[in-house]
């Protein structure tokens, strides 16, 4: 989230869509309802299906699963016809008034400028900026210019808004009906709404947009959020209270395993992971740390110049005293990524035997899928897997998944490892919810029986590889036998221990950044003090601050919020340094005055410093006369309208492409309809259905409040709230197939079947999609082959991820879990 | 059952004075439920089952997200689900909370013929007393939201207390404590209707709903649970509450007008025992039957 959770009772309009905040995040959910009971605030939810959320909007708008950016493509076209956009924000923080260079072709075909079909990448050296002075022609090196030309009247053909106005001026009312199914009246109902916030130019309404997966499990889920922040960006929603763009995290600390980097291509603090190219250090930070690229009359922070202070202190948070200066601080320990290792890779290089063997903790990698029938025989061809779990789930045992014969199960060579696991409230630590606050837990239970700690049996095995690196050496020891190991009790570390490691400490008497002498040994104050010359440590510098030399920042629990903005600064601890609201900057105007004075974040302070009731976002001491961008984190210093260069694999603009499954031909392009550079797998499991083959039903997935994940079904209480898995239906269809409530019915993809009960409902309608009458169906995605209900006989066995296909987003991997095409029959 | 401070105000199958009665002031408490902001998540349902200990249960699929058909012995806190299709097309989902309304006149407690077996506090809550239920059932035919569920190997008859071992120990209902939203809220009567009345008025100016009002039947006394519903004219659309709940004319003759009958009638049982003493003597001690252990 920009903002956080408390903060959306700040809000004027919410526009919740890819997301079920209601069921998913009910807890959460009491601030949406906050805002409706104390501001009057309005909820526009836009959703394949009427929810738990949908029951409590003003207006709730059906669309068909994937057709998102249509949607809000068609908002950013209403804003700008309108004239509903904040346009000093506009000028002043987005790049909305940058010029793009000569060459660039926007995507009428389909395709931008630069598209390869033989290699189906892009070459992106058009999607630049133009320097300044420059032409605007010829070949310019592929990095953005220290000096960009701009034109803050607007009215350049060639700056970001004037492309960015024709680019959606395709997106009409008409355009979005055909494509997502909402008529055109509906359709302009939300637009007026949600862009009445900035009616006349007033700046003092402030709309938040809220989603969650609904969003980023697509093949263009990036470009989705990207289309929301520039929607937000127009109308100058981010940095303010009430506004932002929040993702709502679907687990407890989802937040914290990306920040601590549980993904392939990023290290801890979101550093980027070393490629083959780099050959040194030198070479790393040069590539990963970007220049400042702005109008030369403008200022640009460009916070992440700090590269190598926060680089250089992981690997000594890393490798210790095997950290150097003489090797490159240990830099070739690290492992160089020569391409995509995302969850879907991964299993199709077991599928294919390359991976041998899986570590599967705090997850059940079978029913994730997708397309879980491909992960069930990847597994029968590994040679090992350990599973740490709480309960038997279907991935340690894969080898009994329905349909597999005794012959076959003999012919299983894979030797399974189950170990009992420790839940979440039998250890301490911290979560990290949605709002990046890290919060302490402490330990609620001792873990039963034989369970340990998924750490500690981490440590056992990494000590005893260690100790084999010791004895019999091997191709490469260093990395393991170097790795700093320092804890009191090595085999059972303890949180304490490894919280303050990742928040960091001096390795020698250090100054920080107000003059103070911080001595060797003491906690940092925060990621302002690190250095990049070895004597600071540090595990992940966005956390640092969070267990400083005052004890530890997330187990503070101080109830004070003098501001009754819901900051609450003295309750746990927000990463980046406690501040609440991220950009807060953009909350005043550019002189440094707040948008709106009842809500106050920060301002600029005649003492000639930045203060507030929130943590400036921003350099303190820049005066607003400089003319330094709010989005600090930018080369630019400015929200990014267009992204540049390499930001996006496919497009610096977004632009909707069909589902790999869907029921038409993309009306912008019919000859161009899915996403060009869109990723796809080639086993004989990977198929991909069309609706000449007769799947022309559009399917979604989502989850229940009455149950989490694949565990709640071991759970009697929660089977006892929704006992079976089930089909959402329309009534019109289950009228067409002669289907009555709770029959059964069979759902069926390209990849498998699945089969369960209908539910008959008026909840999801039949649409009209590019004039053609379109079904949608709804699957919650809860049940498999073990739990309660399916060890008592009473389910069919299949799960949902039985469906979905192998197609993930080129941005970030995620597989496209909803909007793909089934047919549905009486079972 | 630590009853704190709640005080007794009416007793079912009792005639006389109700001990203790007057003796202390009570406030009239009262569960606010806006059905307008819940999320029918069922957060107070499982808090109502594990509060009171409830027995886990097999459940069926019935073609809807209702945990089961209606409240039973063992689940006294159900949220219904209904689908309501409007004029305009546009759809609504209302999520109710279904659970006893401690009505101020309480239907249950005036057909109940089992001395102790039903109480009604000062403060309002009506609750059952299993240990001098009868098991006639009376109570569910006498009560109009179909609430008292009679469990047939126990032979006795289960509703929500309110939480009366909570509420007498200063604490809100369970249910009330588990509502992530909001949406269910706990304090004295006046109050909460208060609340509701201002809830009501907001959505009649700000949301649109131009019969948007407050549920707290007088046909009944009004309640100690009240509802803040959309459309205050069309209760009947969530789950079946009743536009003008009446307890059944039995049970109100039963006790405005037989009673008083029997009251006057039982007055010539005085003479009647004297003249029968006079005439007959003392009653003479029996040979008293064989020891049983009573089943409890």
């Amino acid at each position: 989230m920009t903002n956080g959770w408390i903060d959306i009772k700040n809000t004027d309009l919410m526009l919740i869509m890819g997301g079920n905040p209601a069921e998913n995040h009910p807890c959460g959910f009491k601030w949406p309802i906050e805002a409706k009971l104390h501001r009057n605030a309005k909820i526009i939810v836009v959703d394949p299906r009427f929810t738990r959320t949908a029951a409590n909007a003003d207006l709730f708008l059906q669309i068909r699963a994937g057709a998102d950016i249509a949607f809000l493509g068609g908002l950013i076209n209403y804003a700008i016809q309108n004239n509903r956009i904040a346009r000093d924000y506009l000028v002043n923080y987005t790049n909305a008034a940058f010029i793009i260079k000569e060459g660039f072709k926007l995507p009428e075909d389909g395709l931008y400028s630069g598209f390869d079909p033989s290699t189906h990448e892009y070459d992106k050296s058009t999607w630049n900026y133009e320097a300044a002075g420059s032409s605007g022609r010829g070949n310019a090196p592929a990095a953005l210019p220290p000096n960009v030309a701009y034109d803050v009247t607007l009215a350049h053909s060639r700056s970001v808004f004037q492309l960015l106005k024709q680019h959606y001026s395709r997106y009409t009312p008409e355009m979005v009906e055909r494509i997502t199914g909402i008529a055109r009246d509906q359709f302009l109902k939300a637009a007026d709404l949600f862009t009445s916030v900035r009616k006349d130019g007033d700046m003092k309404k402030v709309a938040t947009i809220i989603y969650a997966v609904g969003w980023t499990q697509h093949s263009f889920g990036t470009q989705i959020i990207r289309t929301a922040a520039m929607l937000q960006l127009l109308l100058g929603n981010v940095g303010r209270a009430g506004g932002g763009v929040n993702a709502l995290r679907g687990h407890s600390n989802i937040q914290g395993a990306t920040d601590m980097a549980g993904v392939f291509d990023i290290l801890p603090g979101y550093l980027k992971m070393p490629a083959p190219d780099d050959v040194d250090f030198a070479t790393y930070l040069k590539r990963t740390t970007p220049t400042a690229s702005k109008p030369a009359e403008w200022d640009s922070y460009n916070y992440w110049s700090n590269t190598p202070k926060f680089a250089v202190s992981f690997l000594k948070a890393l490798y210790g005293e095997a950290a150097r200066k003489e090797n490159d601080w240990a830099f070739h320990y690290l492992p160089k990524i020569d391409r995509k290792y995302s969850w879907v890779e991964i299993w199709d290089d077991m599928y294919n035997g390359h991976v041998r063997g899986m570590f599967a903790f705090g997850m059940n990698g079978v029913q994730v899928g997708p397309n879980s029938k491909k992960n069930i025989e990847a597994l029968k061809k590994a040679d090992w897997l350990v599973v740490g779990e709480i309960y038997p789930d279907e991935t340690s045992e894969f080898w009994r998944a329905p349909g597999t014969t005794p012959d076959e199960m003999k012919k299983i060579q894979t030797t399974v490892y189950r170990l009992p696991c420790a839940g979440f409230a039998e250890k301490d630590g911290t979560f990290v919810n949605s709002a990046r606050w890290l919060q302490w837990k402490n330990i609620a239970i001792t873990p039963p029986g034989d369970a340990k700690l998924d750490q500690e049996i981490l440590s056992l095995i990494f000590l005893k590889i260690r100790e084999l690196y010791q004895k019999e050496g091997g191709k490469f020891p260093d990395p393991i036998v170097n790795l700093a190991w320092n804890y009191t009790d090595p085999l059972h570390r303890s949180f304490v221990e490894l919280a303050k490691e990742i928040n960091g400490r001096a390795l020698a008497d250090i100054a920080d950044p107000t003059g103070q002498t911080i001595r060797s040994g003491q906690q940092l104050p925060g990621f302002a003090a690190l250095k990049d010359d070895g004597t600071t440590l540090c595990g992940n510098w966005l956390y640092s601050g969070s267990w400083t030399e005052a004890g530890a920042m997330t187990q503070r629990r101080g109830t004070e919020d003098p501001s009754g903005l819901g900051i609450y600064p003295n309750w746990a601890w927000s990463w980046p340094a406690n501040r609440r609201v991220m950009y807060n900057r953009a909350s005043c105007d550019p002189s440094g005055k707040p948008w709106d004075p009842e809500r106050r974040q920060v301002w600029w302070n005649e003492s000639g410093r930045w203060v507030g009731n929130d943590v400036p976002d921003f350099k303190v001491d820049s005066p607003p006369k400089d003319h330094m961008g709010p989005f600090i984190m930018n080369p630019e210093g400015i929200g990014r309208l267009f992204g540049p260069l390499a930001a996006f694999q496919d497009g610096p603009f977004p632009e909707y492409y069909e589902p790999i499954e869907s029921p038409i031909a993309n009306p912008l392009h019919p000859a161009q309809s899915i996403n060009p550079v869109v990723q796809t797998f080639k086993t004989p499991l990977d198929k991909y259905g069309t609706p000449s083959q007769g799947f022309n039903v559009v399917c979604t997935t989502y989850r229940l409040t009455e149950h989490y994940h694949y565990w709640t079904k071991n759970n009697p209480m929660n089977v006892e709230l929704v006992p079976e898995p089930f089909v959402e239906v329309p009534v019109e269809l289950a009228d067409e197939m002669g289907v009555k409530g709770g029959e059964r019915v069979k759902v069926s993809s390209a990849r498998g079947s699945y089969i369960a009960k209908a539910m008959v409902t008026r909840r999801i309608k039949p649409m009209q999609i590019d004039g053609r009458k379109t079904y949608q169906i709804g699957i919650p995605i809860h049940w498999g082959y073990r739990g309660i209900a399916e060890d008592a006989g009473r389910t069919e066995l299949t799960s949902a991820n039985l469906l979905s296909p192998t197609a993930i987003d080129p941005n970030a991997y995620t597989p496209e879990f909803k909007g793909f095409l089934v047919k549905i029959e009486k079972a | 059952m630590p009853t704190g401070t709640l005080q007794v105000k009416a007793i079912s199958g009792h005639s006389g004075t109700v001990p203790g009665a007057g003796v202390q002031r009570a406030e009239e408490i009262c569960k606010y439920i806006d059905v307008t902001t819940c999320i029918g998540c069922k957060a107070c349902e499982v808090a109502c089952v594990e509060w009171n200990d409830m027995p886990f249960q097999q459940t069926t699929f019935d073609n809807t997200y209702q945990t089961m058909p209606s409240t039973a012995w063992n689940y006294w806190n159900l949220i219904k689900f209904n689908e309501h299709q409007r004029e305009d097309g546009t759809l609504q989902w209302l999520m109710r909370k279904d659970q006893c309304m401690h009505c101020e006149d309480p239907g249950c407690l005036r057909a109940c013929p089992a001395d102790g077996a039903i109480v009604q506090y000062t403060n309002g809550i009506v609750d059952f007393q299993q240990e001098n239920c009868i098991g006639c059932q009376y109570c569910v035919s006498g009560c109009p939201f179909d609430i008292p569920k009679f469990n047939s190997t126990t032979k006795k008859v289960y509703k929500c207390t309110l939480c009366s071992d909570r509420v007498g120990q200063g604490l809100e209902p369970a249910c009330i404590k588990a509502c992530p939203t909001g949406c269910l809220k706990f304090g004295t009567k006046a109050d909460m209707r208060g609340l509701a009345e201002a809830r009501a008025r907001q959505l009649r100016e700000h949301s649109g709903f131009v019969h948007a009002g407050v549920y707290d039947p007088p046909s009944v006394g009004g309640t100690h649970v009240i509802y803040v519903l959309h459309d205050i004219t069309k209760p009947e659309l969530y789950g079946g509450l009743p536009a003008n709940p009446q307890i059944p004319v039995t049970y109100t003759a039963w006790k405005r007008v037989a009673k008083p009958i029997a009251l006057l009638l039982s007055l010539f049982a005085a003479p009647v025992a004297f003249f029968h003493y006079i005439s007959q003597g003392p009653k003479e001690p029996q040979p008293q039957p064989p020891g049983q252990e009573v089943p409890r």
